[in-house]
C-alpha cells in the first residue's frame, strides 16, 4: 500500500490552509495509509483551547482527535518548531511522535506521495 | 512520466497559476503525460469563466481553455473549494437556488478524492502554493 504524508505546514486561521489539509487527510485516509507530519507554524494548528468561533471561523482543532478513527495514527510534530514556540506536547490536542529538524528530509523520502498544505 | 498538478493560488492574486501553466506545457512538450490537474484552496478561481483580464496582461482562462482543448488536459476543481467560494456549475446553481453558474466549460467540480486519486496514480506530484 502506497503512503502518504501530509504536512501542515501553516497556523490554523489566517487562512483556510489548515482546514482544507485536514479535508484532505480525511479523504486521504479512504485511499491510502497517511501520516501528518505538523511543521513550521503548522504546530499552532494542534494547541488546545482555541476559541476560533469568536472570530466567525470554524473550530476543526477537535477534528485532529478523530483522525486515530479514521486510521491516521501516525502524527509527528518537529520538535525544534515546538521549542522555538515554546509549546510543550501536554499543549496539543492530540498525542504527536517529535522528530528532529536534521531528520526531517529523510523522514520525508520515505513517502511515496506528499502534500503540503 | 505521469505527472498530476495541484494548484493553489488564484488567478492573478498569485504566480502559481502561471507557474503552473508554464510547467503542464513543458512536461507537455518533454513528452510526458499531465494526469490531471487539481484545483484547491484559491485554485478554484482558475475556473471561473468571468475572468476578464486587461489586454496586456497574460489571459489565464484562454490558457486553461487551450490545454483542455488541445491536449485534453483534466482540470478539476474541488466541490467543497468550490462552493464555499462561489464557483458553481449549472448543476450545483440548480441544487442551491442561485440564480447564475460559472464555471469554464474546460473544468470540472468534483471530489477531493480526484487529488489523492491523482496523486497516487502520477509518478510525481507538483503543487504550485500561494
Amino acid at each position: 500500500m502506497k503512503r502518504i504524508l501530509f504536512t501542515q505546514s501553516r497556523p490554523p486561521h489566517g487562512g483556510i490552509n489548515a482546514q482544507e489539509g485536514l479535508d484532505a487527510i480525511l479523504m486521504g485516509s479512504a485511499f491510502a495509509e497517511c501520516a501528518v507530519l505538523f511543521q513550521g507554524d503548522g504546530v499552532y494548528q494542534l494547541l488546545k483551547h482555541q476559541q476560533p468561533e469568536r472570530l466567525g471561523t470554524k473550530n476543526f482543532a477537535s477534528t485532529f482527535g478523530a483522525l486515530a478513527d479514521y486510521g491516521v495514527d501516525q502524527i509527528f510534530c518537529i520538535d525544534e518548531d515546538l521549542a522555538k514556540r515554546q509549546l510543550g506536547t501536554d499543549e496539543l490536542v492530540i498525542p504527536t511522535i517529535p522528530i528532529k529538524q536534521n531528520t526531517v528530509c529523510e523522514f520525508i523520502s520515505a513517502f511515496d506521495l506528499v502534500l503540503d498544505f | 512520466m505521469k505527472f498530476a498538478i495541484v494548484v493553489q493560488g488564484a488567478p492573478y492574486s498569485h504566480e502559481a497559476s502561471l507557474s503552473a501553466l508554464h510547467f503542464v506545457k513543458a512536461v507537455l512538450d518533454a513528452g510526458h503525460e499531465i494526469y490531471r490537474v487539481f484545483f484547491y484552496h484559491d485554485g478554484i478561481y482558475n475556473a471561473s469563466d468571468l475572468i476578464v483580464p486587461p489586454q496586456d496582461e497574460t489571459d489565464i482562462r484562454a490558457e486553461w481553455l487551450s490545454l483542455s482543448e488541445t491536449h485534453k488536459v483534466e482540470l478539476i476543481t474541488c466541490i467543497a473549494s468550490s462552493l464555499r467560494r462561489g464557483l458553481l456549475n449549472k448543476a450545483e446553481a440548480e441544487r442551491y437556488e442561485r440564480n447564475a453558474a460559472n464555471l469554464n466549460t474546460a473544468f470540472e467540480i468534483s471530489g477531493l478524492g480526484q487529488l489523492i486519486d491523482a496523486g497516487l496514480a502520477a509518478d510525481r506530484t507538483v503543487t504550485f502554493a500561494a
